[in-house]
C-alpha cells in the first residue's frame, strides 16, 4: 500500500499500478457489502478476485464498471479517479467488461454485437448517419476492419451473421469477449467467465484469457468461483470474505493462507 | 470460405422464423415494389389515388413508430399527438404564413423532433407499459389543447383550418403532361416516403441505429459498451416524432383540412396496430401495416355495414393467430419457399 502511494507520486513510473482500488466501502441500506478494500493491479497481470458467495466480489466488480457508487474510498485508473464518470463513459477510458450470465444483444447478429463494442471508440451523429455521409462510410469501414480482425482472432467468422440468441452458451461467451475487446480495453473485467462451462471448456478459456493478455496487452481482472482456473492463470490473487480483504499475493501464497483455507476452501469441505 | 459464408448468411432465414437482422428489403424486392408504386396511379381513378396517398402517409407514420418501438424498444400510444402537431404546423404555415407546402414539411419535422426529444426526457424514467400510459396521456390531451381559445386565432379552434390543395408544378403542364392535383400529391408523397425510408434504413444500419437496438436488447450491457442510454432513447423519440410530424404535414395537405378531432387516440392506436401487423422492427412492414389500417376498415364495411367493427376485429384476431409477426413473417416465409424451390 505504501509502495503504491509512492509510485503514484512519481508520474508514469514503470512500476505504477494501472488500477488502484483504495479503501473502497459500499453500504446497501444497513448492510456493509464492501468494507475498506484496497489492492493494486499491475499492468499486464491477470488478477484473480476470489471469495465465497456474498464476499463482495460482484459488488466490487460493479463499482469498477460504475454501476454502483462506493460510499467511501476511490478507484484510480492510471492515477485518475474513475468515480466521477457515468457508466457509459467508462469504456472510453479503457475499462471493458463481460457479464456473469452473458449480457449480449440477443436479437442482433454476432457481427452487430461486436460492432456495438466499438461504440466508445467511434463517433457519429444521427444526421450524418441517416445521410450516410462520406465520413460515416469511412468510419463504418474502419469499424468493420477492426471487428473482422477480432472475429478472426476468436474464431467467430463462421457465425458472424447469426443472431446470437440461438448460439450455444460457450460461443456466446466468446462473442462477449469479442465485444469487450472491440473497445480496445486496457483492463478487461471478467465476471465469472467459467460459470456454466464444462471442465474442458474451462481449460480452453484459461488458455484464451492468457492469450488475450499476451496478444492485446490487456490487464485482466478475473472474478471467479472456479479455483482451478484462478490458480492456474492468475499472477496475483486477492481473496475477499464478508466484504473485507482476507489475503493477497501469488496464487500459492493465497492458497496456503490459513484464513483463506478457513473461510473459503475449508468451508467448502465441511 | 465463400461457400461457408453463403451457407451462413442463408441459414438464419430458414432456421428461425424471425431473424431480426434484416431491417430492410433486398434490392430486387425493393425495385418491384417501387415500380408498382410508381405505375399503379396511372391506371386508377382519382379517389383511389387519394387513398394510396393516405396509405403512404400512414406508412411514414407507422415507420416512425417502428423506429421508436422496433429499434429502441420504447412504446408509444401518443404518436397521434406528434402527427397533429405536424399537421397543424404545415396548415398554419400555409394558411397564415403563405409558405409553400414543400417548405412547411421540414419545419413540421423539426418542430416535432424538438417536441419528441423534450417529451423523451421525462419519459426516460418510464419504461414498458408505464411509458405507453404516459404517451397515451399525451394523445388524449392533444385534441383539447388544439381547441384552446388562446390559440384559436392560429388553429381555428374547434372549426379547424382549411388547407389549399397544391397544384402540380406549372413546368409539368408546359411539358405537355396533364397531372391532376391528386396524382401530383401522390408522387410528391411517394418521393418524400422514399427519402424517409432510405434515411431510416441508413440510420438503423449505422452506429446510432446499432446503439438504439443495443439499448432495446440490454440497457446495462449497452451502457457498458459506452452507449449513452438517455441520449439515444431521447434521440429515438425525437426522430420518431419528427418523421411522424412530416407525415402529419403531408396528411394535412392531402386531406385539405385540419381539425382537433381528426387526431384522437384512435389514430395513435391505428398506427400502433399498423406497426404490429407490419411486423415490429421491420421497416418495409410499415407499408403493409398502413395498408391494413387504410383499406381493411373499408373491406370490413363492405362485408357488413352494421357490424364492420366486429368484422375488423375478427380479421385482426385471425392475423394475430395466424401470423403473429405480421407481414415480416409472410415475407420471410416466401423468401424461404423461393430458396427451397431454387435448390430443388
Amino acid at each position: 500500500m505504501m509502495q503504491a502511494q509512492l509510485a503514484q507520486q512519481a508520474p508514469a513510473g514503470s512500476a505504477a499500478p494501472l488500477l488502484e482500488v483504495r479503501d473502497v466501502s459500499v453500504v446497501f441500506g444497513g448492510i456493509i457489502a464492501l468494507n475498506g478494500v484496497s489492492f493494486d493491479m499491475q499492468k499486464g497481470h491477470i488478477l484473480g478476485l476470489i471469495g465465497p458467495n456474498g464476499a463482495g466480489k460482484t459488488t466490487l466488480f460493479n463499482c469498477l464498471s460504475r454501476l454502483y457508487q462506493p460510499s467511501k474510498g476511490d478507484i484510480l485508473l492510471e492515477g485518475a479517479s474513475i468515480l466521477k464518470r457515468p457508466a457509459h463513459k467508462i469504456s472510453e477510458i479503457g475499462i471493458g467488461r463481460t457479464f456473469q450470465n452473458v449480457a449480449l444483444f440477443p436479437n442482433l447478429s454476432v457481427l452487430d454485437n461486436v460492432r456495438v463494442g466499438t461504440h466508445a471508440r467511434t463517433n457519429s451523429d444521427i444526421i450524418s448517419d441517416s445521410l450516410k455521409l462520406p465520413w460515416v462510410r469511412k468510419g463504418e469501414a474502419a469499424i468493420n476492419k477492426r471487428v473482422h480482425e477480432i472475429l478472426g482472432y476468436l474464431d467467430l467468422h463462421d457465425v458472424a451473421h447469426t443472431i446470437v440468441a440461438g448460439l450455444p452458451f460457450g460461443t456466446q461467451k466468446r462473442v462477449e469477449l469479442a465485444r469487450a475487446l472491440a473497445a480496445q480495453p486496457k483492463i478487461l473485467l471478467l465476471d465469472e467467465p467459467a460459470g456454466g462451462l464444462n471442465h474442458e471448456e474451462v481449460y480452453i478459456l484459461g488458455d484464451l484469457i492468457r492469450r488475450i493478455r499476451d496478444d492485446h496487452g490487456v490487464t485482466v481482472l478475473l472474478v471467479e468461483h472456479h479455483m482451478g482456473l484462478v490458480m492456474s492463470i492468475a499472477d496475483h490473487v486477492v481473496a475477499l470474505n464478508f466484504g473485507r480483504k482476507l489475503a493477497e499475493g501469488t496464487p500459492v501464497q493465497v492458497q496456503n493462507d490459513p484464513d483463506v483455507i478457513k473461510a473459503y476452501l475449508g468451508s467448502k469441505d465441511s | 470460405m465463400s461457400t461457408v459464408q453463403e451457407v451462413v448468411t442463408e441459414a438464419p432465414v430458414i432456421e428461425d422464423a424471425i431473424p431480426k437482422k434484416a431491417m430492410a428489403l433486398g434490392p430486387v424486392a425493393s425495385l418491384v415494389i417501387l415500380a408498382l408504386l410508381i405505375a399503379t396511379p396511372l391506371f386508377v381513378k382519382n379517389f383511389i389515388i387519394f387513398q394510396m396517398t393516405m396509405w403512404l402517409i400512414y406508412a411514414i407514420a407507422v415507420l416512425a413508430l417502428n423506429i421508436l418501438t422496433g429499434a429502441s424498444g420504447q412504446f408509444s400510444l401518443g404518436q397521434s399527438a406528434f402527427y397533429a402537431l405536424g399537421a397543424y404546423t404545415s396548415a398554419i404555415l400555409m394558411e397564415h404564413g403563405d409558405i409553400n407546402y414543400v417548405l412547411t414539411l421540414p419545419v413540421a419535422g423539426l418542430i416535432c423532433f424538438i417536441a419528441g426529444f423534450l417529451f423523451g426526457l421525462p419519459a426516460l424514467r418510464l419504461s414498458g407499459i408505464y411509458l405507453a400510459l404516459a404517451t397515451f396521456a399525451l394523445a388524449t390531451a392533444m385534441p383539447q389543447l388544439l381547441k384552446l381559445g388562446v390559440f384559436e386565432h392560429w388553429t381555428g379552434g374547434v372549426q379547424g383550418l382549411v388547407v389549399t390543395k397544391p397544384d402540380a408544378p406549372a413546368i409539368l403542364a408546359s411539358l405537355g403532361l396533364k397531372v391532376s392535383q391528386d396524382m401530383w400529391l401522390y408522387y410528391f408523397t411517394l418521393a418524400v416516403s422514399i427519402l424517409i425510408y432510405i434515411f431510416s434504413v441508413n440510420l438503423l444500419r449505422s452506429r446510432s441505429g446499432r446503439a438504439m437496438m443495443a439499448i432495446r436488447d440490454n440497457e446495462i450491457a449497452a451502457s457498458a459498451m459506452g452507449v449513452d442510454v438517455s441520449l439515444y432513447k431521447t434521440l429515438a423519440f425525437g426522430v420518431s416524432a419528427g418523421i411522424t410530424g412530416v407525415a402529419g404535414g403531408l396528411g394535412a395537405i392531402a386531406v385539405q383540412f385540419v381539425a382537433p378531432d381528426g387526431y384522437t387516440i384512435q389514430l395513435a392506436v391505428a398506427l400502433f396496430l399498423g406497426m404490429v401487423v407490419g411486423g415490429v422492427g421491420w421497416l418495409p412492414g410499415s407499408l403493409a401495416g398502413a395498408a391494413f389500417i387504410v383499406f381493411v376498415p373499408n373491406i370490413a364495411e363492405s362485408v357488413s355495414k352494421g357490424l364492420s367493427g366486429a368484422v375488423f376485429g375478427v380479421i385482426l384476431i385471425l392475423i394475430i393467430f395466424l401470423v403473429p409477426h405480421g407481414a415480416r413473417q409472410i415475407a420471410y416465409g416466401a423468401q424461404g419457399l423461393i430458396g427451397k424451390l431454387r435448390r430443388n
